[in-house]
């Protein structure tokens, strides 16, 4: 029996966990931190600013975000690769959720992939720090906008509706009709964290 | 009043040779249901063309959607040939054999491996004993109802055919056997065993591979409460599973 097979059950709940802590969280920080736009580009450097003079900031990022969402992202691309998707057989609610689940999922992976490197990994390497002027000339192009746009709605999707698989998942929602209140909690959830997303994107595009 | 029953069907002549559809006008009568027209073909093996032609296999034996045993898809969805009336089904009626199961021949599967994984799981109470054991506890009434609607589960395959996480790829048990864990486990004999049925389903291929689509509940036929029962598990294998660590 391989690694994967021993340690499956183990594996399977760091992957449903890490998508909530720290990934959700960071995402849900993310978008509160853009939305500083809302106050102009002198409050936003200001903020950003802040944020990158936190102590041991590098370590933080690796260990807080970017080991777990590399853990999350390998083994869920596996997870989408083990689905034989079937929406069109079965036309229900959730099947849909599932579905689009792994849609979001590649599409989170590809934005974040090129999201991080341009904005991240590339520029501290160049040495070049994140202001309001470096991310309002990428995103006031109305291309790179919808990109951003597609990513940022991906990846919230893919959080609100990983909320109500992992409640599930971890035995916290059992019955059908807490189920229907989780669902309604995550829809909420999805509605909010999108509309403080694009708030945050149409300030850093203005 | 149609004159004929129109059906196409999706044949296949051994395991291993590559299916085909064939056409069937059968002559119509009030009240038949897919099995009777099946039955029908049997009688006068001749398709839609006019040819002699091989009868269609199929699986049946209750013919009251309690054995499962002809469980096939039908318009698209996948349910009981017995329970499917021909007076409420849009025509031309499309039948097909279960896709995640391999097939024998026609409409008829081999449905074994709902068997091995029941076996896996050791979906039964432990009762052989060289000696008399006696009578058993009673199961409170609470209890027992839950137990019951879990017990009509008559493994016919609905609920693998419409999971997306069961299919040739991936090793998932599948709802079915999920549920009867949970059922023998809170039978007060078969909790003596509670512990290894857990083991058995946090493996390789076990409860943690649902990926909550949650069509096992809208494809069963007996409405069993499969995603319940699989989210009440979720709990208990990770109480099992922390308390398992720390006995270690």
């Amino acid at each position: 029996m391989s690694f994967m097979q021993k340690y499956n059950f183990l594996i399977r709940k760091i992957h449903s966990l890490t998508g909530i802590i720290p990934i959700g969280v960071f995402l849900t920080e993310h978008l509160i931190t853009n939305s500083f736009a809302l106050g102009g580009a002198e409050y936003y450097n200001e903020r950003v600013e802040a944020f990158q003079q936190l102590p041991f900031l590098v370590g933080i990022e690796i260990v807080f975000i970017a080991i777990p969402l590399a853990f999350h992202t390998l083994l869920g691309l596996y997870y989408v690769y083990l689905a034989k998707n079937n929406v069109l057989e079965y036309k229900y609610f959730r099947n849909y959720m599932f579905y689009l689940q792994r849609i979001t999922a590649i599409i989170t992976f590809v934005f974040v992939v090129y999201h991080s490197y341009t904005t991240r990994i590339g520029r501290a390497m160049a040495g070049i720090e994140i202001s309001y002027e470096f991310m309002n000339n990428i995103v006031s192009q109305p291309v790179f906008f919808i990109i951003y746009l597609i990513g940022m709605l991906a990846a919230v999707f893919h959080f609100s509706n990983g909320i109500y698989t992992f409640a599930i998942s971890w035995g916290i929602a059992i019955g059908p009709q807490v189920q229907r209140k989780f669902q309604t909690i995550c829809t909420v959830l999805f509605i909010a964290l999108t509309a403080i997303g694009t708030a945050g994107l149409i300030a850093l595009a203005a | 009043m149609p004159e004929f029953i129109h059906l196409k069907i999706k044949r296949q002549n051994n395991p291993n040779e590559a299916p085909y559809w064939e056409e069937f006008k059968v002559p119509y009568k009030p009240n038949m249901n897919v099995v009777s027209v099946l039955m029908e073909i049997r009688k006068n093996p001749v398709n839609a063309q006019g040819k002699k032609t091989a009868p269609v296999t199929w699986d049946c034996s209750c013919l009251e959607e309690v054995c499962g045993a002809c469980t096939m898809i039908i318009n698209g969805n996948v349910r009981q040939a017995c329970s499917a009336l021909i007076d409420k089904l849009p025509q031309p009626i499309t039948l097909q054999p279960l896709s995640k199961f391999p097939v024998v021949r026609d409409l008829k599967v081999d449905r074994n491996v709902l068997f091995e994984h029941l076996k896996k799981v050791k979906a039964w109470v432990n009762i052989d004993g060289t000696f008399d054991l006696g009578p058993g506890p009673r199961v409170p009434e609470k209890e027992r109802r839950w137990m019951y609607e879990i017990s009509r589960c008559m493994t016919c395959g609905c609920c693998y055919e419409a999971c997306p996480n069961f299919n040739a790829k991936s090793s998932f048990i599948g709802p079915a056997p999920l549920a009867q864990v949970l059922r023998f486990n809170h039978h007060p004999t078969g909790a003596m065993d509670k512990e290894e049925r857990l083991n058995l389903i946090m493996g390789d291929g076990g409860i943690t591979d649902c990926g909550n689509a949650q069509n096992c509940i809208e494809a069963c036929p007996k409405r069993i409460p499969l995603t319940t029962a699989i989210a009440k598990l979720n709990r208990e294998t990770i109480v099992h599973s922390i308390r398992r660590w720390f006995a270690s």
